[in-house]
């Protein structure tokens, strides 16, 4: 007999349920009230779920937690103090704390129509996009994460960007946690590119403080025929967060997404990305990076549904393993009876540095067409002692050595980013973190200086 | 400046080489010729500090140091230079960004400043035409994708780059045409200095027809079975290693 599912949080909905509900739109609630449902069917996954196989996040979401489910904003006015600190990245820059969206904008102009702001608020502005979009995409009767955060979350990012609108900057959210106890945040962002919209959206996660974060975020995209969409999510947590992740897009036709997810440091990361290609001729490129140590967690469980003809994927993931850290890597591909003439490529590559560290890489492809182009590869691997040699008989100490081909092998990632500067920046972090000069996010140059001043404000 | 004295290496248990001595002099050029696996590249790896092999008796003096006790690292620092047989590609590590780490590493060791990025480019530079190497290649990645020949005339800019008291060339001859033998004998010459000292390991008189050796020693199962002038590296090409393989074996 299976276990009952873990539906304690149930407590933690109905106990707040008053408080959840008030500010949001009539269509979320309604939503809401299906993932209450859905919740008390699926609960928290353990690992005794397939997809879940490798991490099982069921210790995690305890109604115990200090959850934040009001945005308790800060005095002072932020859109001052935030004006635009950071000089390398020209971007507009908005501000999550713990999930909720701050009037932290630095105040950019941007393109007419183009919304980036609260989802509270925007999704009761809204009601149109909101019942075009969201729960479209996020697969809450099927996910018991996924429910929980249908029915707990309260704000995030929404970005909607209208037909043909180009925006040149591109678009940070900087996700900050921040908090006195063990704190459970839930955040919800809804992302629309509509039809031939041009949009770099970048998201950074970091910590303030030092107690324990266990997060529950959700981010839905859609984006429309000829639209084309950079996002990229930079992880740079300390090791007590615990990180629920998941980001569905869906892709029509003739659109272009790009997606990029850096894992620098965290505690326990799962992050559940799905891509579905639904109109002929797009186009996805995923990658990701993640360089774990200690005994961090990570498991990028990835989902490409091939849904129509003549549309193509490429995937590639890598990670650098030090330590006792552990990993995992799913890659799941699905090639639909009509999808005809796809062309879908896959690789996970890792590097261990330790016998300590492990790494569970499956891909899993499920193909229904015919006429398909396929290939998957998963390498798990050591240093090349030749290598290694060969730059220390140039006089190269070991420990240099080490770094040298550590980023080498990082390389190819983070060569596929687009925003020059971002690049330019990922290198320094990068390179910062396999000096083990990157501990905690507070090193962070992408947003340090913000980070700063909210810590002072938030006194 | 290179003092070998019964010089033992084995690899899992197997004894490879078997009792070497040589002596090398600031100036000097010597040539180690002798038949496939009589442990040529062996006795440069065991020099470089390859940590596969395992010494198992005799002693290495390197500049009046004990070489065999110093790190790979440090006995570059010291002066000690190996062009690999076979160069190693290192994919995603630019030529630039190598040379500069190891220049920079090396000088940090004899307590200089690092070199600016000018004169880094500068010396980049120089190094280039003196070995006569396509600009194009110092800005790939280390080996990834170059010929036989590119390989080889990147290990001669290296050297050229990093002035290394004692060079070792395993084999560098091998593989090139004319043009490119030319080319890395020239470089090999114009670094030649009264204070710095080469060792040529090759199995073709060709090389030697460019670089003039002072002594040429036959290596054959893991010891120098002759030594004697540059003649000798004729007679061999003449009458091939075979009245060597006779007399020597046991
Ligand atoms: N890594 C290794 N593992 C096992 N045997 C080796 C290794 N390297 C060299 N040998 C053996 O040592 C002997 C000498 O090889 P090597 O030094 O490469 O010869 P040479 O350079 O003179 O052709 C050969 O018998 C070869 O098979
Ligand atoms: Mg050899």
């Amino acid at each position: 007999m299976a276990a009952a599912p873990d539906i304690s949080m149930l407590t933690l909905y109905e106990k707040y349920r008053d408080i959840i509900e008030k500010g949001s739109s009539p269509q979320v609630n309604a939503e809401r009230q299906k993932a209450v449902e859905a919740f008390n069917r699926l609960g928290i996954p353990s690992n005794k779920k397939e997809a879940y196989k490798y991490t099982n996040l069921q210790p995690w979401f305890k109604p115990e937690l200090n959850p934040v489910l009001t945005n308790k904003g800060f005095e002072g006015n932020i859109t001052e103090i935030f004006k635009c600190d950071v000089d390398t990245i020209d971007s507009h820059t908005i501000f999550i704390v713990n999930g909720h969206y701050q009037n932290g904008s630095n105040g950019s102009v941007l393109p007419d129509g183009v919304l980036v702001g609260s989802f509270t608020q925007l999704s009761k502005e809204h009601p149109k996009i909101v019942e075009t979009y969201f729960g479209k995409n996020a697969p809450a009767q099927e996910d018991g994460l996924v429910a929980l955060n249908t029915m707990c979350a309260v704000d995030g990012v929404f970005i909607y960007i209208p037909k043909n609108k180009v925006v040149e900057q591109p678009i940070q959210i900087v996700n900050l946690l921040s908090g006195e106890e063990d704190t459970l945040v839930f955040q919800r962002n809804l992302i629309v590119a509509e039809e031939g919209a041009q949009a770099r959206i970048l998201f950074c996660d970091h910590t303030l403080t030092s107690n324990r974060f266990v997060v529950n975020s959700v981010t839905e995209g859609f984006v429309n025929p000829l639209a084309n969409v950079d996002f990229y999510n930079i992880q740079n947590q300390h090791n007590g967060t615990v990180q629920f992740g998941g980001y569905y897009f869906n892709q029509e036709a003739q659109s272009v997404l790009n997606a990029n997810y850096f894992t620098l440091n965290t505690g326990t990361t799962r992050n559940n990305i799905f891509m579905r290609l639904n109109g002929s001729h797009a186009e996805s490129h995923l990658s990701g990076l993640y360089l774990t140590d200690k005994n961090q967690h990570v498991d990028n469980f990835t989902f490409i549904h091939h849904a129509v003809p003549d549309c193509q994927s490429n995937e590639l993931f890598k990670g650098v393993m030090d330590d006792s850290s552990t990993g995992a890597f799913t890659g799941r591909i699905l090639v639909s009876p009509d999808a005809q003439r796809t062309n879908a490529y896959q690789s996970n590559n890792n590097l261990l540095l330790t016998e300590t560290a492990k790494m569970n890489t499956r891909p899993q492809l499920e193909i229904y067409a015919d006429d398909v182009k396929c290939s998957h590869g998963a390498t798990v691997g050591q240093l090349d002692d030749n290598a290694l040699f060969y730059l220390r008989a140039r006089g190269i100490s070991k420990d240099e050595a080490l770094i040298l081909l550590m980023y080498a092998f990082a390389y190819e990632v983070i060569e596929k980013i687009k925003v020059p500067a971002l690049k330019e920046q990922i290198r320094e972090l990068v390179e910062k973190r396999f000096r083990g000069e990157l501990d905690k996010c507070d090193s962070c140059i992408i947003c340090n200086q913000l980070a700063d001043k909210f810590q002072e404000l938030a006194k | 400046m290179l003092k070998i004295r019964n010089l033992h290496a084995k690899i899992d248990d197997k004894e490879i080489l078997r009792g070497i001595s040589l002596d090398v002099k600031p100036g000097e050029i010597h040539a180690i010729m002798g038949p496939n696996g009589s442990g040529k590249s062996t006795l440069a790896a065991v020099l470089t500090g390859n940590e596969a092999f395992e010494v198992s008796e005799g002693s290495v003096e390197f500049s009046g140091k004990d070489l065999l006790e110093m790190a790979p690292e440090d006995r570059a620092r010291e002066g000690l230079f190996l062009s690999f047989q076979y160069p190693v590609e290192i994919p995603g590590v630019s030529m630039t960004n190598f040379m500069r780490t190891a220049i920079n590493e090396q000088r940090k060791y004899r307590g200089l400043e690092p070199l600016s990025a000018s004169e880094f480019l500068k010396l980049m530079r120089d190094r280039k035409n003196l070995v006569e190497i396509d600009s194009d290649l110092t800005n790939r990645s280390v080996n990834e994708g170059f010929s036989g020949g590119e390989k080889k005339k990147n290990e001669i800019f290296q050297m050229a780059m990093l002035d290394p008291k004692l060079a070792i060339l395993d084999e560098t001859d091998s593989g090139l045409d004319i043009d490119a033998l030319r080319v890395v004998a020239n470089g090999v010459n114009k670094l030649r200095r009264a204070d710095n000292a080469t060792i040529v390991i090759t199995h073709y008189q060709r090389l030697l027809d460019y670089i003039q050796p002072d002594y040429v020693h036959v290596l054959y199962k893991g010891r120098i079975v002759k030594s004697a002038g540059k003649e000798l590296a004729l007679e061999l090409e003449e009458k091939g290693y075979d009245w060597i393989k006779k007399e020597f074996e046991e």
